[in-house]
């Protein structure tokens, strides 16, 4: 029923996004006009409770304004649906509870039974949708909201109930130790993966049962045996120490909510059920049963290094089937236009044409002739906005670019160019660069948003709606004439927010700027005139990051509220919304097709969603620390991601596998981008350098045979210093972006910190 | 993910008296204990989830400094009303201040007068944000610019002198790289796929046209007439960050200098070349070690040769020796290590020669004076090893100069510098070696000729250093005084604040709340723990805020209260900070 109803609304989103797209094609983007009012119609046509669902989530509103005592909403709300005042008192099913959408956020204005019903009946379908992968999925993306009396907290917590004699956990847990050191090698690095989250769920028990004391004994004892990259958890642990501390916390949900994925190969498996029932050890066979999901595969039993590779995550790594889904990575097929080329163009072509048809492969921009990539996705796969005739141009432009493109290799590195930032002392969050390098943009710690031409055609605003009425419409230099030549200047400063801006980013046409705020909205600047033109709410917490689509119109954003959010610039509503990460979404990034969207979060894990049916189609773990920067490789087939533990990690996104393992970085990694032929990675971090790496021999020297493929248990190879290509130190400036131009060079950007 | 930065996981709570002192604070008396230790726990535990979540505003405001504003945005991310008025200039805007045996850290508020500030000028309008590019690297290199940091760092010029195996060795590409990407990255990297045995990648001494102009400048402007030029050429030798290329070059050009000018007695040009030397030991971008075998020779020569100048009589190459000295000494101090053992080599060298000079009466009064200057700048220790007990036979040797027959003039002034160079040297280490009374007579017998004259000085010396301890006497007499006012000084905590560290504050070992009387300095001192007093003015009253208001004061404020008899004093380490 469920299932069937998904399709349905899935259908409607994308009908609603084709009708919104055909209205745009004349060029205007009325997201300005859309008035607020609209907002509560589009939710009241869903939410007269016809549907079993919808009265399901009825009665979890419901029931949840009972347990706060807000009878009078309650009333409200049980006149307006036309319920009867039994119904809410049959019980509610766990999912239920957890499909409850945005209840706990709204609790606040709980009077407001209409707009709560809406946000419901919108949340719904795309929590629903999201739901194909991993348990309890829908039930995290309403806890992330989650203040301080969540409904289904105590459900949660009682799991935990069950008594055991507090001073046996120590001993149970020393016993389970002592036979995983006595096993055999092989398997013994598979088995000491349960470690960490039996340790985490002992202690929780501990904690719960109101056994301060042990738990505290129990955690000195233990928390030392604990891989080092699971630090910064075990800190949150410790400091929990009392039952009314787990209500709220977090992190605490996430481990309760979601099961703990291990993969163990059958026979380690098999070791270690025979082992506890032998030994009777029940509570040990209880958690396990309970919070853990053990992924059994046959086969050899993995490695030490292989096993670590993986891990590290929030939730244990990926179930296997999680990155079975097939990704259509492949690029989209450019349109064909007519490039107008003059005789000296044709001649750098020509020249540049020859060593293209030797090397085929490489060539990712002279695609346009070339025929359907079969790992592509469908042209009209998501609807994307037509080509205007400035794109047009601008391709153009590109094409020719291109023609001049330095082709890099090791022995030919990029140059590097700097931007420092001078005097920014309200600090730096994010800079971007146009993809034709002319404006950069950046976010201050201040709520500023300022744009800086770089080329010498100077920022000029539209003239006002007055003076626009004198100009002659007919003139070939229209386009000139609106421009305001008083306005010209360098920079321009944007301003709107009213919280550091942690993400920006320009729209391919370079008409727009978006930006992401700490004040949880993302907003949308006109490049045209330097206003705001929309400012987009949905999220309720900082916004750590924003970006725009490849072909414009979409774009993702992603913050503290662990729900990443996919919008259409004439839409104030979000269109999707991909729910799944246990923590922060720290970064977000558009596949180079735009079809899929990938984020990095603070649980350590990167998800790869698909666009059109909301699905997360890819769950990659192995980072140690919190995800900062990702980059897809510019034929769509691998991206790089940096995360704080200074690591950069190559993954091929068809195979949902990790390939490589860039070390060097000693901090934050907050900027990765791949060179306009995939061939080199420059990476950007805190600890004041650029590093490149050779891309092209990481990915050649992965061997995937079949196996490896099925299985994802790949050997990484240990050359990551051989992949350095250069490290360039800059004077205690942070490197906080990077930015390939057309012909590859290599700009960076960030503030000096003298 | 180093092993060893694991910090153990502590479980720091708060004191229970310091949530009876919040308390009273804002008028709730009478806290029984066990809510005290119900509160503390929670307030400890609210605290360390905002530390966290401040953590993460701090991670995507890219800096690894935390801030107060962070704190408010996690603060408002709880829905929590955030802290006002609580920026700060500083990083850590905290004093330090110690007293009656005890260290505190408290929050400076100063009264400020509002006359004060409407009468004083605006201050100068920020510069505002500015754009600026420059190449931080040209197809691989990078080239050596005021806006990239030194190519060589010093750590790594020292690692390469002082371990160069290490760097060589072929088959350990790996731990090689920390040279990598420093310029001849292609270069090696295609001698790697040749699949050749590395040796340590030859490093060209190639210097570019620009490099080339400069030497030519510097070392003109050095040995040059013009003085403001030279000036400004070894302003630029002690401060430019990429001489590291050019070093060979100096190196070789001082020596040769040296070797040409001493034997043409050209005092000047051997004066500008040792002021050459302390200019580039003093480029904190330089690290010498691989060229001390040029530079130590020609130094050494500079203190003991045996003529320095065409007329010895007038030309003061005596300066020049001290200096040389001064810079043998310096250069000692800086590099000597116990593989190569720079110390005691030079000093064996000095007395070496100094031995010779004290059997053989024939030698120079010069170099003897060379040898003296150049042992006493290696310190207390040296002199009262190898110089005191030759002084009975050095000044019967000028005894034997002044009284004797007029030999000659140069050599009568020779024996008065020693004279004076010994007594200088010896009087402040006999002051503090020797017991009082200063008694001629007693000096006459262990010092002979020198004695009278060392008892005159050294009772000036005791002398001096008598005044210098009355003043820190008085010093520490203003300490002790009954009624102490807190001596302030912005050190400990306060003054680490430059430096990089990842969290605010050091981790205290435990955390402490006291109530003190000041004045009673016998009172038993606590543990070595760092704390800081916090104040406020004045908190909310409601009693069901006890416990936001406990979290929100102990985040940053400050409580001071002040009664006639005795002031209390809250102090708090304040929470501990992951990282």
């Amino acid at each position: 029923m469920a299932a069937v109803q998904d399709g349905q609304l899935n259908m409607e989103v994308e009908k609603d996004i084709k009708t919104e797209i055909t209205n745009d094609g004349s060029g205007n983007i009325n997201a300005n006009s859309s008035s607020p009012g609209s907002t509560s119609s589009g939710g009241k046509s869903k939410s007269p409770a016809g549907s079993g669902e919808d009265q399901q989530t009825l009665l979890a509103v419901l029931q949840f304004l009972k347990r706060n005592k807000l009878t009078e909403s309650v009333d409200i709300l049980r006149r307006e649906a036309g319920l009867s005042a039994d119904a809410d008192d049959s019980p509610v099913s766990d999912s239920a509870g957890a499909g409850s959408g945005g209840v706990p956020n709204v609790s606040a204005d709980g009077g407001d039974a209409n707009s709560l019903l809406s946000r419901v009946s919108i949340a719904t379908p795309s929590i629903e949708t999201s739901s194909g992968f991993g348990c309890g999925s829908g039930g995290r993306a309403c806890r992330l909201q989650c203040g301080e009396d969540q409904p289904d907290v105590n459900v949660v917590l009682s799991a935990y109930s069950q008594q055991g004699d507090p001073v046996l956990y120590p001993l149970y847990y020393n016993g389970l130790k002592k036979f995983i050191e006595s096993v055999l090698d092989c398997h013994r690095a598979e088995l000491s993966q349960v470690f960490y989250p039996l340790f985490v769920h002992m202690y929780l028990e501990l904690v719960y049962n109101n056994h301060e004391n042990e738990a505290k004994q129990f955690f000195e004892k233990f928390s030392g045996d604990q891989e080092c990259y699971y630090e910064e958890d075990l800190r949150i642990l410790s400091s929990m120490s009392k039952k009314e501390h787990m209500k709220g916390n977090e992190t605490m949900l996430d481990f309760r909510t979601s099961k703990f994925v291990l993969r163990i190969s059958r026979d380690s498996y098999q070791l270690l059920k025979r082992h506890l029932q032998e030994r009777q050890n029940n509570q040990i066979w209880n958690i396990i049963q309970e919070h853990l999901y053990i992924d059994i595969f046959d086969g050899m039993p993995r490695s030490k290094s292989q096993i670590d590779a993986m891990s590290g995550s929030l939730a244990g790594e990926g179930k296997r089937d999680a990155n079975k889904a097939k990704v259509f990575y492949g690029l989209l097929k450019e349109p064909e236009i007519e490039v107008p080329l003059d005789d000296e163009d044709e001649e750098a072509e020509n020249e540049e044409g020859k060593p293209k048809k030797k090397k085929p492969k490489k060539d990712s921009m002279g695609s346009k002739s070339k025929k359907q990539d079969p790992n592509a996705p469908q042209q009209t796969r998501i609807p994307l906005p037509e080509l205007k005739d400035s794109d047009k141009l601008d391709k153009i432009m590109n094409m020719k670019e291109a023609t001049k493109k330095i082709r890099l290799s090791p022995d030919n590195l990029p140059s590097i160019c700097f931007y420092s930032f001078l005097n920014a002392y309200q600090g730096l969050t994010a800079v971007d660069f146009t993809d034709d390098s002319s404006l950069i943009a950046g976010g201050f710690a201040d709520s500023t948003v300022r744009v800086w031409s770089v080329t010498p055609k100077k920022l000029r605003r539209v003239k006002s709606a007055a003076d626009l009425s004198n100009i002659d419409k007919e003139s070939d230099d229209v386009l000139e004439r609106i421009m305001d030549e008083k306005t010209a200047s360098e920079s321009k400063i944007l301003y709107g927010h009213s919280g550091p801006v942690y993400g920006i980013s320009f729209s391919p046409d370079r008409n727009y700027l978006l930006s992401s705020s700490e004040d949880g909205t993302v907003r949308l600047w006109s490049l045209q005139t330097f206003t705001c033109l929309v400012g987009y709410k949905g999220h309720n917490y900082p916004v750590w990051d924003t970006q725009f689509s490849p072909y414009g119109y979409y774009f993702i954003s992603g913050g503290h509220d662990r729900v990443a959010r996919l919008w259409a610039t004439d839409h104030y509503q979000p269109l999707r919304m991909f729910a799944g990460h246990l923590a922060d979404i720290t970064c977000t990034l558009f596949h180079p097709n735009s079809n899929y969207v990938a984020t990095g979060s603070a649980d350590r894990t990167i998800r790869l969603w698909d666009v059109l049916t909301g699905n997360c189609v890819r769950i990659l773990t192995g980072h140690k620390g919190p995800i900062h920067s990702l980059a897809f490789s510019p034929n769509g087939k691998f991206m790089a991601s940096g995360a704080t533990d200074g690591r950069v990690l190559l993954w091929d996104v068809g195979h949902g596998l990790m390939v490589g393992e860039l070390k060097g970085h000693s901090d934050t990694i907050y900027a990765l981008k791949f060179s306009r032929d995939g061939e080199i990675l420059a990476s950007g971090s805190m600890d004041n350098t650029v590093k490149l790496w050779d891309t092209l021999k990481a990915f050649d020297d992965v061997e995937l045979d079949d196996f490896t493929a099925a299985t994802g248990h790949i050997h990484l190879p240990e050359n990551s210093q051989e992949l350095l290509l250069g490290t360039y130190m800059t004077k205690s400036t942070p490197v906080i972006h990077l930015h390939f131009t057309r012909r590859n060079l290599l700009l960076a950007a960030g503030a000096y910190n003298p | 993910m180093a092993e060893e930065r694991r910090p153990k996981q502590c479980t720091v709570v708060l004191p229970t008296e310091s949530m009876k002192a919040m308390a009273e604070s804002i008028g709730v008396g009478q806290l029984q204990e066990e809510s005290c230790a119900a509160l503390s726990e929670e307030v400890s535990y609210r605290i360390k989830e905002i530390a966290q979540d401040a953590l993460k505003f701090m991670h995507h405001g890219k800096r690894c400094k935390l801030t107060t504003s962070d704190i408010d945005y996690a603060l408002k991310l709880k829905n929590v009303e955030p802290l006002y008025g609580f920026q700060s200039q500083e990083f850590i805007p905290f004093r330090f201040a110690s007293g009656g045996g005890r260290e505190l850290h408290f929050y400076e508020e100063k009264e400020v007068d509002l006359s004060d500030i409407i009468n004083t000028p605006l201050p100068r309008v920020p510069l505002d944000v500015s754009l600026k590019a420059h190449w931080l690297s040209i197809e691989g290199v990078q080239p050596a610019i005021p806006e990239n940091p030194p190519p060589a760092p010093k750590e790594q010029q020292k690692t390469e002198s002082t371990e160069p195996l290490k760097a060589v060795k072929p088959g350990q590409e790996e731990e090689g790289s920390t040279q990598k990407g420093q310029g001849a990255t292609s270069a090696e990297a295609k001698g790697k796929k040749d699949g050749l045995m590395r040796m340590k990648p030859r490093s060209t001494h190639e210097l570019s046209v620009e490099q080339q102009l400069y030497y030519k400048e510097i070392t003109e402007a050095c040995v040059g007439s013009c003085e403001a030029k030279r000036a400004e050429a070894l302003q630029s030798i002690a401060t430019d960050p990429g001489l590291y290329q050019m070093l060979p070059r100096f190196s070789t050009f001082i020596s040769e200098g040296v070797r040409v000018n001493v034997v043409q007695n050209n005092l000047a040009l051997l004066i500008y070349l040792m002021r050459m030397v302390k200019a580039l030991m003093d480029n904190p971008t330089l690290y010498l070690e691989k060229y001390l075998h040029e530079l130590i020779p020609a130094v050494v020569t500079c203190i003991v040769s045996k003529q320095l100048c065409l007329r010895p009589d007038v030309d003061n190459h005596w300066a020049l020796r001290d200096f040389a000295a001064r810079l043998m000494a310096q250069s000692c101090k800086t590099f000597s290590t116990t593989t190569n053992n720079i110390q005691s080599r030079i000093t064996k060298t000095f007395t070496k020669v100094y031995n010779n000079c004290w059997l053989d009466d024939k030698t120079q009064w010069t170099t003897r004076y060379g040898c003296i200057a150049g042992l006493s700048e290696l310190g207390p220790d040296v002199i009262k090893t190898l110089i005191l007990p030759r002084l009975t036979v050095e000044g019967a040797r000028i005894k034997a100069v002044s009284d004797g027959p007029v030999v000659s003039n140069i050599d009568k002034i020779g024996a008065d510098h020693v004279q004076n160079l010994l007594l200088k040297h010896c009087a402040s280490v006999i002051a503090k070696a020797c017991p009082l009374p200063d008694n001629v007579e007693q000096y006459r017998a262990d010092y002979g000729y020198l004695g009278p004259m060392l008892c005159s000085h050294v009772v000036k010396a005791r002398a001096q250093a008598a005044l210098q301890a009355q003043q820190v006497n008085r010093t520490t007499l203003t300490i002790t005084q009954p009624r102490p006012t807190l001596t302030v000084s912005q050190s400990g905590i306060g003054g680490s604040g430059g430096s990089r560290t990842p969290s605010i504050i050091k981790v205290p070992s435990s955390l402490t709340l006291m109530s003190t009387r000041p004045g009673t300095p016998t009172q038993p001192s606590p543990p070595a723990t760092k704390y800081i007093v916090m104040a406020t003015s004045s908190g909310s009253s409601s009693t069901q805020q006890v416990l936001w208001t406990a979290v929100l004061l102990f985040l940053f404020s400050l409580k001071y209260l002040d009664t006639p008899t005795h002031s209390r004093l809250f102090i708090f380490t304040i929470f501990y900070i992951v990282e």
